[in-house]
């Protein structure tokens, strides 16, 4: 009963959703007024999510189950990742052991969702849009990896979140050691491709493909879409905190290194074209691929 | 406006969440069906700064799935006439189709023309007309506060 609370309502899926919508505003009222415009008002991503509830949900010729399924296994999914985090940083004692590999296989699953929808959709745009948004997961998940390794290696290999947050608590924040500092930078840029954000947005991209993934998307499984994507813009975060910035969780910081960390995802959102899939392959295999092995190697050195 | 979302416990009465939820974002698509595009540029104008429309939730989006309102321009000939019965056809209902500019209303000068079989709401129903060659931004936005209206049955 009470894992069903905070799976359903308080640090999982109604609190996030709440949270990662608001969060979406932020991102678009700031992209608003660094554009010179007014920008919606703050109800506007709660309104737009209604109102995909309420529009007709259309199946497009030949498509299969999965075409509904796959974007409810996303959300779960990251409700679930929402709902682990939330458990580790309210009570650290109460984290199970190797949660860090659950959530790490956990954030993968909302992309591997929106492959599995596009090609169930048949629509050669959203096939493209798929492919694209396999190679991005190839490229991005081994400097996540990577990054993700040299904090386990300073926590002293654990692969626990309670453990890293309390030994965080007794020793200081990871970003303020070498190592952490190199693999925070190399996992800001990962995120900003799990998210799909503006860079590496390439899987939905509006103006050459349409709409990319979700093309043939109406009605109700696109709001589950939505939501996913508000509910990842909640969890990324968070999940870089807990791994990075755990020296202070009480609500006040928490929520100021959230903010922080919305600002830096919002302003390379603002300041950068989307990459070509070619580029964003590069980028990600070669420098930040070398910044997190050196942050490994920093960490294998104690620094 | 901060508390715009409290007038549904007073308002929500006489209108179901879904149409007040639709009125407040309406995803546009622009379906342009051999325009001159000095209407599309016109349609773009709503987006920049003097006339922000994503104030009242208005964006453009690129697939004609995720539209409430399919923005048609230009006088459609043999080819693009069907496409656009298509576009309509393909899009999430409710669906709203606004013709703007003169070409899409009513085929101005070319009425006559060997290649335009007929005007746009022959082929699918046009809930607003935005005429002028082209409109104004305001003249847009006044369309679209006029379909607000329509779908709110006032």
């Amino acid at each position: 009963m009470k894992a069903l609370f905070s799976y359903l309502i308080f640090p999982g899926f109604l609190f996030s959703a709440c949270v990662g919508l608001l969060a979406c505003w932020v991102d678009r009222k700031v992209t608003a007024r660094l554009q010179w415009r007014v920008g919606p008002p703050w109800y506007q991503n709660f309104l737009d999510i209604v109102k995909l509830f309420g529009k007709e949900t259309i199946l497009p010729e030949g498509a299969k189950l999965t075409f509904l399924l796959s974007p409810c296994l996303g959300l779960l999914s990251v409700a679930l990742v929402a709902t682990i985090l939330g458990v580790g940083i309210l009570s650290p004692a109460h984290s199970f052991m190797g949660d860090l590999i659950v959530v790490m296989y956990l954030l993968i699953i909302p992309a591997a969702s929106l492959i599995i929808g596009a090609f169930s959709s048949r629509n050669p745009f959203a096939s493209i849009g798929a492919s694209r948004e396999m190679k991005l997961i190839l490229g991005y998940e081994l400097p996540f990896i990577l990054a993700v390794i040299a904090v386990i290696i300073k926590a002293k290999c654990a692969i626990k979140l309670g453990t890293i947050i309390t030994c965080q608590m007794a020793l200081g924040s990871y970003i303020a050691s070498f190592s952490g500092a190199l693999a925070f930078l190399a996992v800001i840029f990962c995120m900003q491709a799990k998210l799909g954000a503006v860079p590496f947005d390439l899987a939905e991209s509006e103006q050459e493909l349409m709409g990319g993934a979700l093309i043939e998307y109406s009605g109700f499984p696109l709001a589950i879409f939505k939501l996913t994507k508000a509910l990842m813009l909640y969890v990324m975060p968070l999940f870089l905190i807990v791994l990075f910035l755990g020296k202070d969780l009480s609500p006040l910081f928490l929520v100021a290194k959230y903010t922080g960390i919305l600002v830096i995802i919002i302003l390379i959102k603002n300041t950068n074209p989307r990459l070509r899939i070619d580029q964003a392959l590069r980028f990600f295999w070669g420098p930040m691929t070398i910044i997190a092995t050196l942050a490994v190697i920093l960490a294998l050195l104690g620094l | 406006m901060l508390l715009w979302p409290l007038s549904w416990l007073y308002w929500g009465y006489d209108m179901d969440l879904k149409t007040r939820a639709l009125t407040k974002s309406l995803w546009a698509f622009h379906a342009a069906t051999s325009p001159c595009n000095n209407c599309d540029i016109e349609v773009l104008d709503l987006f920049t700064p003097r006339h922000d429309v994503e104030r009242f939730g208005i964006t453009l989006v690129g697939s004609v799935r995720h539209a409430d309102v399919l923005v048609v321009t230009g006088v459609p000939n043999y080819k693009t006439g069907e496409r656009l019965k298509k576009l309509y056809g393909q899009a999430a209902k409710p669906c709203f189709v606004v013709a703007v500019g003169g070409c899409a209303c009513g085929r101005i000068l070319f009425q006559d023309s060997y290649n335009s079989p007929c005007p746009v709401d022959e082929i699918v129903p046009v809930d607003v007309y935005i005429p002028g060659c082209p409109p104004k931004p305001e003249a847009m936005i006044a369309g679209i506060m006029k379909l607000i209206k329509k779908v709110e049955g006032k």
